[in-house]
């Protein structure tokens, strides 16, 4: 199984390198572009591991490792069975 | 009174600071591998600064997990002194030893310049060689160094008397300007609540001799050497 954990800064944490990336658009004229977050990508591969199994890992190796819970947070999903 | 450096793969500043432990403070002073499990009868266990594990995934976030860190943490379980400089400071945040988190500097660059710092505390086992209000100059070289805690965190260490050193102007005073990589409260260094364990972004191996341009950097291992006397 492949899931794919995102991790991002909490919405109470200021998040320079989005404002930066967000500046430059709006120096490109995207004006519409309001607010931009930027974060980390993982993708991992489980071995013989039900959806329920993994449900309870990612959180853990999450929370654990991943992210650092008192800056980040993080979502999950499934890429492939 | 004996020191113990640990040496992560990517430690910088593991040698420099042997050098001002061994050299200028004039204690004996033993090199600790990561990969080991004793601390070798060290009095005082320093993590020093420089980029362990390439920064990957988090600053300090991999070197939390080496075997000799459950020693320290244990070691400093039981009261043992722990020192984390720069890098080592973000190590014992990753460890959990001290509160909060470090976030990218505000303006984003890479800061390796002198800064000045105040000591906020003159009480700890870290600063009694100094006194309140005294300015330090040392120099600072990291890219996370923007401190983070929670409001309820940041009351709790304020009140405690735990921030050690805060970004200070030349003369002491605490402006935006001075606080050159945009930390809450303008926290250069914080202890934990037993006060045994200190991490502080500046470092003073780096300001301990005056070839170097500083000398104020001794005040900590000078500080390191009388707690333990006593």
């Amino acid at each position: 199984m492949r899931v794919r954990i995102l991790v991002s800064l909490k919405a109470s944490v200021l998040d320079p390198q989005g404002q930066a990336v967000r500046n430059a658009l709006h120096t490109l004229g995207y004006k519409a572009v309001e607010d931009v977050r930027q974060g980390k990508v993982f993708e991992v591969d489980l071995a013989g591991l039900s959806r329920d199994e993994a449900a309870r890992l990612v959180p853990e190796i999450a929370h654990k490792v991943l992210a650092n819970p008192i800056i980040e947070t993080y979502a999950w999903e499934i890429l492939e069975e | 009174m004996k020191f113990g450096v640990v040496v992560f793969p990517g430690s910088n500043c593991d040698f420099d600071t042997v050098h001002a432990l061994r050299e200028v403070i004039g204690r004996p002073t033993e090199i600790l591998w990561h990969k080991d499990h004793d601390l070798r009868g060290a009095d005082c266990v320093v993590l020093p600064g420089g980029f362990s594990y390439g920064d990957y995934l988090r600053s300090g976030a991999i070197a939390r997990f080496s075997p000799l860190m459950q020693e320290v943490r244990e070691f400093a379980e039981k009261g043992g002194l722990v020192l984390g400089i720069c890098n080592g400071f973000q190590v014992l945040l990753e460890l959990g030893l001290l509160p909060g988190a470090m976030l990218r500097n505000k303006g984003l660059k890479f800061l390796c310049r002198f800064v000045t710092v105040r000591v906020e505390n003159a009480g700890t086992r870290f600063t009694n060689a100094g006194r309140k209000g005294q300015v330090l100059r040392m120099p600072i070289a990291h890219f996370d160094g923007n401190y983070y805690a929670d409001p309820a965190v940041l009351e709790d260490i304020e009140r405690n008397g735990r921030i050690v050193f805060r970004y200070c102007d030349p003369d002491g005073r605490l402006t935006d300007e001075a606080n050159v990589n945009g930390s809450l409260h303008a926290i250069a260094g914080l202890t934990n609540a037993r006060g045994n364990v200190m991490g502080m972004m500046p470092h003073p191996e780096r300001a301990s001799e005056a070839i170097l341009g500083s000398t104020d950097g001794r005040i900590v291992f000078e500080s390191l050497l009388r707690a333990i006397a006593s």
